[in-house]
């Protein structure tokens, strides 16, 4: 059931929007049915209720839910309170208010993580919906967020909760670690685990943080950015109280530990005195209250953070009190503002005369909040007095405390409601049944359970049974004449007078939130100086600090790992000796070539010597690859070469050269001081002498390395044909760039298609490049065209058994498609290729998937390849495996990148020349022409 | 394993070369020092693995075969390599084509930090204005 509640509320935030903008603003009251279901669950049911459903099992994590005592009054104030405010929302926005759909939804969500805060029994759990309610606050702080007031109070209370709330993320980790587990009720029944002070130091940081105690107060008053609803809810009833429940929570094992109940005392005492004290000097009434609010946390720290019986009974009794009462007047507020318009108690004039029921509403919620008999606040005062009688300090602190509750009541009081001299007396349109039945229905709840006190006494006492102390101690509205009767008196007789003697000045900002801006702006400096320090925003230089760290980690480690026993061999063969210096000569001249097209073929000899010292070690593969990929990148350099300069850009001053050359040097010492380390230093037995036989046996080949290609790292290999496929598609989109280039090409192919005629053998006639092309060229391109594609199918299919398949293939037929277009120039190649790339990689990637699912649909693994054994009529018997179609994909992709890369760099780049040579051509002939 | 000096030697020539040409500006230098470095990064994890007769079943005994586990992850590289080739060329054209060089320029946001942390100031992200 309790699962149930959770489940429900966050149905209904998911459907609040929608159906908002259905209905309008009666959906709020379809959406409070949620929490007051939840309510009336609540109040028939009595705790202990207990539920686990598994939920990350491989950590031990579950979702513990639990209902004892404090989380089920948590639960009926969070729920109660929840339905009322929504119901109230519905007549306080106005009609058609776009951002009501958000709101509610927000509000919903709020509702649900705070409803989960509650019931989490596993301390993991209890964070996770602790974050959430931070979030779904901020959401609400900010809800005006083209105010910029509203998004810096959002994000300050963001940032102090949710630092609050790591910090006792932290404390939770060490008491579950200490203890063995996060369920706080087997925590709670053992003894105090290891190390439970500091986690109980962290673990007040976040509560006191949450509940804007001291010195984290600033954050709440701020926090009243949000709509006035929001505020009533957050602010006073739920989340803050977040805080104080946690300490009421975990109070029965941690208020063992010794830091604990001094630090509650002391923060919430000073909170009590300054929220007080900064009270009574607020115009605005929200503030007022949001000052009384922190003021009345304060009271509610020492009250559950005091750990004794008494102390604990009264206050559960205050937890409820003060969500009704505060609850009660923040909703009256929000009445006043939109009645009136204004919530400054200077403008506010002869309101009580004209809202008298409004009036009396809020007059009793304020008699709750001083402590006026008979209702419920008296109730809880007078225990909590009863509980410190012995302890002077603490009394006089609640006393004094309580006296200034008293001043800034009546101030509220006369604020909102007297007719003031001089000001002109307000006469604002009533306020119907509907805005005024929800804060009348809370105060009046205020009243009941004060009369009721008996039987609050009953459903509280198994909490507060929890804790040590005498057990004499009751709530009730009569206890006979004693010091909590008679200091009562007094506080309400000082406080009056405290009202009446002065008129206070106004004052804003607390020295903490001062602090926290000076924080703030500070940590954005040192963020500023960071980044400007080590993001220079230049390549080479971002480059040269990862190599520095590769040469300063590799080197130390290769020169303390030394010294490294291990002999050396000059080379295998004297070839390798040959293609190592070819290569090395190469790549030396090609680092210091200043010409583009110097530098490429360097480079690219520089690969043929690589893919020969393949050969030599025993990759034919590789090796064939590389001689293939080495080829069509040389033709793709010289397609872009041709249009750019011919030398490189102006060298960099000497200085940075010669850096960059010391860098290089170092570099290149440490990966051969690496390979050779690293080499010699391999003792393990390679996992690839067992790929041989299942190589044949399942995998249906003799190509060790082919067949791992589609077998064994299937799954690599299709990550990379991906690739292929988003960088040919890449390619193409930064080459065709001006608009209608889409079509452009379609239409281009389309040339081909649509003549129904073949045309001339060789397309050189219609061709605008016939002067740059040789006959000769194109015949003999087209005579080899077709040998050389049927080679590459045959290197496709032999590549199971002999070095190929279809990398190697699609690369050779690639080739035969760079000949015909280097042969007879972009006409020639759409008559070789008359298809549109895109289709030929569509076509290809699904061949691929479709190769991976056709195995999963016939109950093997995707990708799984089975051997199969067909005998056709003319071919005679054929044994393949089934990963052959999966190297068909590959082909198909790896020729039609080929393909992509000719018709970008190749056909578009000839094309965009062309134009450009033409409107050159056209712009001189203009200027020859006499005027 | 005994390892081979020619190799060792390539292997440390391939990527002093590449990392030169990498810290320069020009966008088909980079390009080309990334395919000597490519190079010699595939040479190094070959080195891994024994040398000897193709890994073709049947062929040669197997105790001769060379290893081809590394082959297998270098071909993916290979291929990889390719097409990294290819983007980057249009990536150099397109640069070339908008703004008459291949350079790679300093980060414009990068540099708007530096010249913040020069004067001694604030990114401001705490908003004081409101919306309109």
């Amino acid at each position: 059931m309790l699962l149930a509640i959770l489940v429900l509320h966050a149905a209904a935030a998911l459907l609040a929007p929608a159906l908002v903008r259905r209905i309008g603003n009666n959906a709020l009251y379809v959406l409070a049915l949620v929490p007051a279901a939840t309510f009336t669950w609540a109040l028939v049911r009595r705790p202990p209720v207990a539920e686990t459903y598994p939920w990350v099992p491989h950590l031990g994590m579950d979702l513990a839910l639990r209902l004892g005592t404090l989380s089920w009054l948590m639960l009926l104030i969070v729920s109660g309170i929840g339905a009322v405010v929504l119901a109230y929302c519905a007549r306080y926005f106005p009609d058609g208010d776009p951002s009501l759909g958000r709101f509610a939804g927000v509000f919903l969500g709020f509702a649900a993580a705070m409803t989960g805060l509650v019931i989490a029994d596993d301390l993991l759990l209890l964070y996770v919906f602790w974050e959430l309610t931070t979030v779904f606050s901020y959401l609400l702080i900010g809800h005006r967020g083209e105010h910029a007031a509203g998004r810096r109070a959002a994000m300050q209370a963001l940032v102090v909760t949710t630092a609050g709330g790591l910090a006792m993320l932290v404390g939770f980790v060490m008491l579950g670690h200490g203890a063995g587990t996060y369920r706080w009720s087997d925590i709670v029944a053992g003894p105090l685990p290891a190390g439970s002070a500091t986690a109980a130091v962290l673990i007040l940081a976040g509560a006191l943080s949450k509940s804007a105690i001291f010195p984290f107060s600033f954050w709440l008053p701020a926090a009243m950015a949000a709509p006035t609803p929001a505020s009533a809810y957050l602010h006073a009833a739920s989340m803050v109280k977040a805080g104080v429940f946690l300490l009421g929570l975990l109070g029965p094992l941690l208020a063992l530990t010794e830091p604990w109940r001094p630090v509650a005392l002391v923060a919430g005492a000073v909170t009590l005195l300054l929220g007080g004290w900064t009270a009574m000097r607020q115009h605005d009434l929200k503030l007022l209250l949001a000052y009384g609010t922190v003021s009345q946390l304060g009271l509610l720290t020492i009250a559950l953070g005091a750990a004794g019986r008494a102390a604990a009974l009264a206050g559960a009794a205050l937890l409820l009190a003060h969500a009704l009462f505060k609850a009660a007047l923040f909703l009256v507020v929000g009445v006043v503002d939109r009645l009136t318009g204004t919530r400054d108690l200077r403008e506010l004039s002869g309101l009580g005369r004209r809202m008298p029921v409004l009036a009396a509403v809020a007059a009793l919620a304020v008699a709750s909040m001083v402590g006026v008999p008979p209702l419920a606040g008296f109730v809880g005062k007078e225990t909590l007095f009863a509980a410190f009688e012995h302890d002077p300090l603490v009394l006089s602190a609640l006393a004094a405390g309580s006296a200034l509750t008293v001043a800034y009541g009546l101030r509220f009081l006369w604020g909102a409601f007297a007719r003031k001299p001089g000001v002109q007396a307000q006469s604002p349109p009533r306020a119907g049944f509907a805005f005024l039945a929800p804060a009348a229905l809370l105060a009046l709840t205020g009243l009941a359970a004060g009369i009721g006190a008996s039987w609050l006494d009953g459903v509280l006492t198994p909490y507060a049974d929890l804790f040590p102390g005498p057990t004499g101690d009751h709530l009730a509205l009569w206890h006979g004449f004693n010091l909590p009767l008679l200091l009562s008196g007094v506080v309400l007789a000082v406080g009056g007078a405290l009202f009446a003697l002065k008129r206070w000045p106004a004052r804003r900002l607390p020295a903490a939130e001062a602090v926290y801006q000076r924080l703030m702006a500070a940590l954005d400096r040192a963020a500023v100086e960071v980044t400007g320090a080590t993001q220079r925003g230049s390549l080479p230089f971002s480059l040269g600090v990862i190599l520095l760290v590769l040469v300063l980690l590799g080197a130390s480690t290769l020169l303390l790992t030394g010294p490294w026993e291990t002999g050396v061999r000059l080379w295998d063969t004297p070839l390798q000796l040959v293609a190592g210096v070819v290569v090395a000569a190469a790549a030396l001249i090609a680092a210091r070539s200043r010409r583009r097209l110097t530098a490429m073929i360097l480079v690219g000899v520089c690969g043929y010597g690589v893919a020969v010292l393949f050969v030599l070690h025993g990759a034919p593969d590789l090796a064939l690859t590389q001689f293939l990929v080495e080829t069509v990148t040389i033709v793709m350099f010289v397609l872009v070469l041709r249009r750019l300069p011919v030398r490189f850009s102006a060298r960099p001053l000497l200085a940075s050269r010669v850096i960059r050359s010391t860098l290089a040097v170092a570099t290149g010492l440490v990966a051969a001081g690496m390979a050779y380390v690293a080499v010699g230093g391999r003792i393990a037995v390679p996992i690839s002498g067992d790929f041989a036989e299942p190589a044949v046996s399942y995998g249906g080949g003799h190509n060790i390395v082919n067949v791992a290609l589609v077998d064994i790292r299937a799954w690599d290999t299709m990550g990379e044909i991906s690739v292929l496929v988003v960088a040919a598609t890449g390619v193409a989109s930064l080459i065709f760039r001006r608009t209608g280039a889409l079509q452009r090409r379609r239409a281009e192919r389309g040339t081909t298609q649509v003549q129904p005629e073949p045309g001339p053998w060789l397309r050189a006639g219609d061709n605008p490049e016939a002067g740059r092309q040789s006959i000769i060229l194109q015949v003999v391109a087209r005579l080899l065209f077709h040998t050389i594609v049927l080679f590459s199918v045959y290197l496709l299919f032999s590549g199971h058994n002999a070095p190929g398949g279809g990398f190697a293939g699609g690369l050779v037929a690639g080739l035969a498609l760079t000949t015909r277009y280097l042969a007879g120039g972009r006409r020639e190649l759409n008559a070789a290729a008359p298809v549109d790339a895109g289709l030929v990689l569509g076509a290809g990637l699904l061949t691929a998937v479709g190769t991976g699912a056709a195995a999963l649909l016939a109950g093997g693994q995707v990708l799984q390849s089975a051997l199969l054994d067909v005998h056709l009529p003319v071919l005679g018997h054929i044994h393949f495996a089934t990963s052959v179609f999966f190297d068909i994909g590959v082909y198909l992709i790896v020729v039609a990148l080929v393909l992509e890369i000719l018709r970008s760099l190749g056909a578009e780049l000839d094309r965009q020349h062309d134009v450009a040579a033409r409107e050159a051509k056209r712009a001189i002939e203009r200027q020859k022409e006499p005027v | 394993m005994t390892p081979n000096l020619v190799y060792v030697v390539v292997i440390g020539v391939l990527f002093a070369a590449g990392v030169s040409m990498v810290l320069e500006r020009s966008l088909t230098r980079v390009l080309m020092g990334m395919i000597l470095l490519g190079n010699g990064v595939n040479l190094l994890i070959l080195l891994g693995g024994k040398a000897g007769s193709p890994p073709i079943v049947g062929s040669s005994p197997q105790e001769e075969m060379a290893d081809p586990l590394p082959q297998i992850m270098i071909l993916t590289a290979i291929v990889i390599t390719l097409g990294m080739t290819a983007f980057l060329l249009a990536l150099a054209y397109r640069s070339w084509a908008l703004s008459g060089h291949d350079e790679v320029q300093d980060d414009v946001e990068d540099r708007r930090i530096m010249q913040l942390a020069e004067r001694d100031e604030g990114s401001g992200i705490d908003d004081t204005e409101d919306a309109r």
